[in-house]
């Protein structure tokens, strides 16, 4: 049980990149926390310079509220899980659990005792004499996860464990990585680029973008409130549809359309209109006329893509929105819909700061 | 399907003309060096072996001045596996080591200093034997195994070879090392040897047979006959011959080289399984 505090931390490369620019943070004891954010934002490195794997240049990280910055990743206390799981391939799988605890210098019989308790955990008991090139990917997933149970750790990391299974396997390892995590209690930091990885693991979420976090908080809460038009658009599947728009003090107006009920916005800036394809629906009074392109079956509901008529276009494509319904609203492709929202659960955002205004 | 013939045949018959030029003259040499000294001396070379290749083999090995004044064959032949398997080892061990310095530890100058390594491969051992000597000589190590091995040992082609394969090993396996609390002797020992252990054979292999056939700087290093190697026999044994006295021994000369060509043959035949894997594959 141990918490993790971030102050002021920043990462420059020799070269002058900027990774990562002065993150805050503090995760408390047992708390599961998900760095999310597009490829090169800044979250692996993060996550790396709390294992002690990429230098501090700036800020403190402490854990427990004592200082790390300079502490060699083996003196953390903290365990990683992989990418590429980076199981050791000359060594058994019992070795590859084992090998952490022998250079702590436990005694055999003890190392012993943890390694296959944590390989009945992970149901990988038979496979403790096998070597990783005799297992399959969700198999070394599991050896990886577990050379970092028998450590018991302070922190468990995680650097996009899932992303080298296939599509099944990672949604049943993401739901044990859940389990496990609240079994053994132990706070843990995942990164994912995976925004439903995140969505479903995370008890505290932080969107990262440019090196800097965009706003943290409980998933739904993120999902319902979010502070920017990036966390906007990142979290949510499928994601929300966005319009350009103005304020002209009456009227919300994008191209033709005419949004009327909205008050108190800026005039004459430039605004984004955000609608989650849950919220619309359809409606005989309803302020979008759209004409189908795609209707994408999923089972129980239904994704029905189409241009929005009338709209101010970004470039050269018309706005497109994407609309969920039940699976048994399936219009013809080409025909014409009219789609309504509710004024009070639609976002606006300034189109230059990203800064939420509604 | 007669041009399928015609070309089956030609294709053979240079296989087989190319064979015959590579394995005639070995065949020759041992051919000849089982009949007496006289009958050479008569007849030439033989192609069909004859019947003294017990006695001839005894002598050499064996018998007191059988072929040297004093030295035994097996003596030679214990000399030139020491020289062979330091040598290998020797290599390996060098050139493993500063392939780790200078691919895992970024010390300012570690690029340019493993240029200057590469380069030196420019440079062979003829160029710098006079100075090699009298280092050697004046620490006093001439006529002795460690003064015939040491000089030798460093290699530029291991070194290369080995900051390689070490290049294309994962980055994330020394990360989990380093989590795992290993140290920098505990990562290479631990990790970095077991998973070379293809190429590190590859390379002892190529290594023992190249210091095998070492001749000049044995041949300037050793002076008592104890420590000749049997590459050095050969070539005194030549030296009689040509110095004459008595009834050449040309069949003592033909058995000494097919007893010198013998272990790197052997050793390439046991472990060619082994020097294939570490050329072609690297399991990671």
């Amino acid at each position: 049980m141990s918490k993790v505090q971030l102050s002021n931390v920043t990462k420059t490369y020799p070269n002058g990149a900027e990774a990562v620019r002065g993150v805050d943070m503090e995760v408390e004891s047992g708390e599961f926390i998900v760095f999310v954010g597009p490829s090169g934002c800044g979250k692996s490195t993060l996550l790396r310079m709390v294992a002690g794997l990429e230098s501090v240049t700036d800020g403190q990280i402490q854990i427990d509220d004592r200082l790390i910055n300079d502490v060699s990743p083996a003196d953390r206390d903290v365990a990683m899980v992989f990418q590429n799981y980076a199981l050791y391939p000359h060594m058994t799988v019992h070795g590859n659990m084992s090998y952490g605890l022998k250079n702590r210098g436990m005694p055999k019989q003890e190392i012993n005792a943890k390694v296959v308790e944590a390989a009945k955990m992970l149901k990988i008991e038979d496979f403790l004499d096998r070597q990783p090139n005799q297992l399959s990917g969700g198999q070394r997933q599991r050896v990886a996860m577990g050379r970092a149970i028998v450590r018991e750790p302070k922190v468990f990391l995680f650097d996009e464990p899932l992303s080298n299974l296939d599509a099944k396997l990672r949604v049943q390892m993401r739901i044990e990585i859940k389990r496990l995590q609240r079994r053994m209690n132990v706070t843990s930091i995942y990164v994912t680029h995976d925004q439903t990885e995140a969505m479903t693991l995370a008890d505290r979420l932080a969107v990262i973008n440019e090196g800097k976090i965009e706003q943290m908080g409980a998933p739904i809460e993120l999902y319902n409130n979010p502070a920017t038009l990036f966390v906007a658009s990142f979290i949510g599947s499928p994601q929300i549809n966005l319009l350009p728009a103005m304020f002209d003090g009456q009227y919300l107006s994008s191209g033709d359309l005419k949004l009327e009920g909205f008050v108190d916005l800026p005039q004459s800036k430039e605004l984004v209109l955000g609608i989650r394809p849950d919220e619309l629906r359809l409606s005989d009074d309803g302020q979008f006329p759209m004409r189908v392109d795609i209707v994408e079956q999923h089972g129980s509901d239904n994704l029905i893509y189409g241009a929005i008529l009338g709209a101010e276009q970004e470039s050269d494509e018309e706005t497109e929105f994407c609309f969920k319904t039940s699976q048994d609203m399936l219009p013809e492709l080409e025909s014409n819909l009219t789609l309504g929202f509710d004024v009070d659960r639609a976002l606006v955002f300034h189109k230059d700061t990203g800064e939420r205004l509604r | 399907m007669r041009n399928w013939n015609w070309r089956l045949i030609s294709t053979h018959a240079i296989l087989i003309v190319g064979v015959l030029f590579m394995s005639l003259p070995v065949w020759v040499a041992f051919a000849t060096s089982t009949h007496s000294a006289e009958h050479i001396l008569r007849n030439g070379l033989q192609i069909w072996p004859g019947g003294d290749f017990l006695s001839t083999y005894n002598e050499v090995l064996f018998v007191e001045g059988g072929v040297m004044k004093a030295v035994l064959g097996t003596t030679m032949l214990k000399n030139s596996l020491i020289l062979g398997i330091g040598f290998a080892i020797g290599k390996v061990v060098i050139s493993m080591l500063a392939a780790y310095a200078i691919v895992y530890f970024r010390f300012r100058l570690a690029l340019p200093l493993f240029w200057i390594i590469f380069m030196t491969l420019l440079l062979p051992l003829e160029v710098r034997i006079i100075p090699s000597y009298e280092v050697v000589s004046g620490l006093g190590l001439l006529d002795t195994h460690v003064g015939l091995i040491v000089p030798l040992i460093a290699s530029a082609t291991g070194t290369f070879f080995f900051r390689q394969f070490f290049l294309s090993v994962p980055d994330e396996l020394l990360e989990a090392a380093r989590l795992d609390g290993a140290t920098p002797w505990g990562f290479f020992i631990d990790i970095l040897v077991p998973l070379s252990k293809t190429m590190i054979a590859a390379i002892l292999i190529i290594m023992f047979v190249v210091g095998w056939n070492q001749y000049l700087w044995p041949l300037i290093m050793t002076t008592k006959e104890e420590n000749y190697t049997l590459v050095i026999g050969i070539k005194q044994i030549y030296q009689i011959l040509a110095e004459g006295g008595e009834l050449p021994q040309y069949q003592k000369a033909f058995a000494l080289t097919i007893l010198a060509t013998l272990p790197p043959v052997l050793v390439v035949l046991v472990f060619q399984n082994w020097f294939v894997k570490g050329l072609v594959e690297s399991e990671k």
